[in-house]
């Protein structure tokens, strides 16, 4: 019986086996063996995130020539050149991309209705978009956490999802199931060319500013002493952060929602905080630049624009060059703002952060003579970026107007320190009510003469800001409110005074339209040296073409180049504008914005060859988000900047009028902000400082 | 009629997994998601008729003749894990469509015990060929809609808010237990 059960199993055994082996012969199926090896190469998540059906079908597609070999999202540069050594294909440079998530809020927005059905966030939004009532936040019901393949995504403890950088594949199946949209997929190029959109999570601050700074991020990176990540947040939109943070007029504070609980936040001085780390600390932060793209672009203009739209060019991986007319680099910023404001070594330093990544800057090449479009297209230049400024002062139709002694404002800042030196005791009339005007008045002042300022409007509706009203009258010079010149007088062939009138509304309180002068109040006042600042025209004749011709179409109002307003292209398709040249006499940190914009646009035209129009564009600020009141816990007093005395600023050009700040008060100063949503902000926003003696809760204001 | 019940049976009464207990495995491992349940549940009705199809005649024609029915297990076993190692390389050679669908099951029930538990049953049942094939079939019918409602079951689960403890395999094994008990409802519907 055991005989014949082991005789029985053996040749049942045997059959099956000669059974099988013959069929694996017979029936075996061609496999192209680079499929087995391309698979090998892959992390074998089955992802799906290059869009095949699992790591088998991608390999398949790659052997077959129908996806590159840099087609696995899950794996770095190196698995793509594996898989390009066995294809005998070259690797193109992928840009690394992550998932984030852009709700800051989701435990602080208010409720609609207590939501207790399915765990699920696709589940919720079904009914009435979820029980938050911002509409774009997250629901934290971590959909996206059970989607995740590779375990990248957690809640914290707000019930917010946080992405691990580094195990985040960017596979795109989080931002796939989010039905709010709070988790977004993005690389560098992205991130850095971004603009806002109207179902972005943007505070006030970040609707107001030009550039779109990312100043709720930054300041709290800063509070929890990330200095790194706040300057890299900076500089996803400014690259310019030490400039900025010296010159900007700072909308965003205008603008701020604390200002309905007490005073806004010090955004400009924090912003500058920030920067000036990184210049004292005396080590650049690396900042990431893609490999060149082989993409050349020229920028006429070392100025901010100029710089801006060369910095993102360059971060993005194109090859930009600038010319620059000047033998310095900078435009206004260098040898026109004056030191006290932006000290020349500042923007040296700055200016270098952004030629070390690789910009080339031709000092010395002035366009219109050594260079024209057709000669930078011959060149190889791909497009042109123009942004050469607004450095013409429209002379006054007056009297003696072009008389010995009578300046514009743009040749008395460039001559300060150069030509002029000794004003002692001298009288300088200045006219205009333009900031820079202001500057004249309050460098004319340093340089001790007497400086009188002929204003043709009342304060507010001057155009300078009232901080730098406010500094130039501190210097004892003394501004005409309502009045306009009349005529220059000459006496031996050199101007000896002014005579102007005074100029009043129709209606006085409204103050609308212009002023118109009143008769029989003419006066004089002596003068030995008259500064025209009443505004700066960009100079149109380097485009002009023999005949006069201008190639663009030109804004009445500014004066500026008219061009597309988000992409800056103009009339002619690979020419650019930005900075004061399109806008006319503006702010620095519009002109940063010009040139993110322009090479957004520079980037698609060149890699596209068209521009895609940006889909729900955040233009003006959104109504939802400017609240009427708020429920804020503690009032704490808003930061105060060191300064020079007036006496010591009459003594210096050197020294900076405005101090730095300790980081213990740039911290406190960041408790400050509200860090807010859309619609949500922190109500117990500087709990930590709520045992300092200034430090207040607003219910028990007024009690003591 | 006779065939009718013999459905009505196999399905429900005598589910062979939920009633019988056979194929507790895969009804574990591959009920997460109702495709893969589909998918498995399909395989298991194509291999179980399969191997009926070949061990019904090797147990009437080899083994009763030559006296050898005490082998009938080990033997079943050999030719059945045999025959889907062939079906599965058959299957990629002639029709990779089925293949692609099937596939990935077909090594994962080699020797279920579902599989291997509807031959046996056949024999000592005395059922004859056609009636063999029918009850297979049938009994693959009963696992795969068993294997659905299960994995349907547990697709809710994963979003519902399960205690830590019991999420997962806990949790499916107490739903088990539960849908186990709603068959045995069945009992007694024919004589």
């Amino acid at each position: 019986m055991v005989t014949s059960s082991i005789l029985v199993l053996f040749l049942l055994g045997l059959t099956a086996a000669a059974v099988l082996a013959a069929a694996s012969k017979v029936l075996h199926v061609e496999e192209d063996p680079r499929i087995a090896e391309v698979e090998g190469c892959f992390p074998g998540a089955n992802c799906g995130g290059c869009g095949y059906p699992g790591c088998g079908a991608a390999a398949g597609a790659i052997v077959k020539g129908e996806a590159a070999p840099e087609i696995c999202v899950a794996g770095g540069p190196e698995i793509a050149e594996n898989i390009a050594a066995i294809m005998g294909l070259e690797a193109t440079f992928k840009e690394p991309k992550v998932a984030n998530n852009i709700c800051t809020g989701g435990s602080r927005a208010n409720l609609l209705f207590d939501y207790e059905g399915v765990e699920d966030c696709r589940a919720e939004a079904l009914l009435y978009g979820g029980e938050k009532s911002c509409g774009l936040g997250c629901l934290g019901l971590g959909s996206c956490v059970k989607v995740c393949g590779f375990d990248a995504i957690r809640l914290n403890e707000e019930g917010v999802p946080v992405v691990d950088m580094n195990a985040c594949v960017s596979c795109g199946k989080c931002a796939e199931v989010c039905p709010t949209g709070a988790i977004r997929v993005s690389g560098m190029t992205m991130d850095l060319l971004h603009l806002n959109k109207i179902d972005d999570c943007l505070a006030p601050c970040m609707q107001k500013c030009p550039a779109q700074i990312d100043v709720r991020t930054y300041i709290n990176q800063m509070k929890n002493g990330d200095m790194r990540g706040a300057l890299l947040t900076m500089k996803e939109r400014n690259p310019l952060p030490l400039a900025v943070g010296r010159l900007c007029p700072a909308p965003c504070e205008t603008i701020c929602r604390r200002n309905i609980a007490d005073d806004g936040v010090a955004i400009h001085t924090l912003h500058r905080f920030v920067a000036d780390w990184e210049m004292n600390s005396g080590s650049r932060v690396n900042l990431n630049c893609n490999p060149p793209s082989g993409h050349k672009i020229a920028i006429i203009g070392a100025g901010p624009a100029g710089l801006s739209a060369a910095y993102f060019l360059r971060r993005i991986g194109h090859e930009p060059v600038i010319f620059e007319k000047r033998e310095q680099t900078g435009g206004m910023m260098k040898g026109v703002i004056p030191e006290y404001r932006l000290p020349s070594k500042v923007v040296d330093w700055e200016v270098q952060t952004i030629l070390d990544l690789g910009v080339e800057v031709r000092n010395g090449v002035e366009f219109g003579k050594d260079i024209t479009f057709e000669t930078l297209e011959r060149d190889g230049f791909e497009a042109v970026f123009i942004a050469t400024g607004a450095w013409k002062v429209p002379a006054l139709e007056l009297e003696n107007a072009e008389a010995e002694g009578v300046m514009d404002a743009v040749t008395f800042l460039k001559e300060v320190g150069n030509s002029i030196t000794d004003l002692k005791g001298k009288k300088i009339v200045v006219i205009g009510e333009t900031n820079t005007a202001m500057d004249v008045v309050r460098s004319a002042a340093r340089l001790d003469c007497d400086v009188t300022s002929l204003v043709g409007c009342i304060q507010r509706k001057m155009s300078a800001n009232k901080n730098e009203v406010k500094r130039a009258t501190e210097l004892g010079s003394e501004l005409l409110f309502l009045t306009r010149p009349t005529k220059f007088i000459v006496e031996n062939g050199k101007i000896s005074g002014v005579e102007y009138i005074e100029v009043q509304y129709k209606d006085p309180k409204k103050a609308l339209g212009e002023p118109l002068p009143v008769e029989g109040t003419e006066q004089t006042i002596d003068a030995d040296l008259i500064v025209v600042a009443t505004d700066r025209v960009p100079d149109m004749t380097p485009f002009m073409d023999a005949e006069g011709n201008i190639p663009f179409k030109i804004n009445k109002k500014t004066g500026g180049i008219d061009c597309d307003k988000t992409s800056m292209q103009t009339f002619m398709p690979n020419v650019f504008v930005g900075g004061e040249l399109h806008t006319g006499r503006s702010i620095i940190i519009q002109a940063v914005a010009d040139g993110r914009m322009a090479a957004r646009g520079i980037h698609h035209f060149v890699t596209e060859g068209e521009i895609p129009e940006p889909k729900n564009p955040q233009l003006r600020v959104i109504p939802e988000s400017i609240l009427k009141n708020m429920d804020v816990t503690y009032t704490i007093p808003r930061i105060n900047v060191p300064e020079i005395t007036v006496e010591e600023r009459r003594s210096t050009f050197k020294e900076e009028v405005k101090g730095s700040i300790v980081y213990e008060a740039a911290r406190k100063e960041s408790s400050r902000c509200l860090r807010c949503g859309l619609t949500c902000y922190d109500a117990e926003a500087g709990a930590e400082y709520a045992q300092d003696a200034d430090v207040q809760k607003f219910s028990e204001l007024g009690k003591e | 009629m006779e065939y009718f019940l013999l459905f009505i049976s196999a399905i429900f009464i005598n589910n062979i997994v939920l009633v019988q207990y056979l194929g507790a495995c895969p009804f574990m491992g591959t009920s997460k998601s109702s495709d893969v349940a589909l998918g498995m549940g399909g395989a298991v009705i194509f291999v179980t008729l399969m191997a009926t199809a070949i061990t019904w005649p090797l147990h009437q024609y080899v083994l009763i003749p030559n006296g050898l029915e005490y082998l009938q297990t080990i033997v079943f076993i050999l030719v059945i894990a045999s025959l889907v190692q062939f079906v599965e390389m058959f299957l990629k050679k002639v029709i990779p469509p089925l293949y692609k669908s099937l596939g990935l099951f077909l090594p994962l029930i080699t020797t279920n015990c579902a599989v291997l538990g509807v031959a046996i049953m056949v024999q000592r049942n005395g059922y004859s060929f056609i009636k063999s094939m029918a009850y297979g079939l049938a009994s693959g019918i009963g696992f795969l809609i068993a294997l659905v409602i299960i994995s349907s079951i547990r697709e809710r689960l994963d979003i519902a808010p399960v205690p830590h403890v019991f999420r997962g395999v806990p949790i499916a094994l107490i739903t088990a237990g539960i849908m186990s008990m709603i068959f045995f409802a069945f009992k007694g519907m024919v004589a």
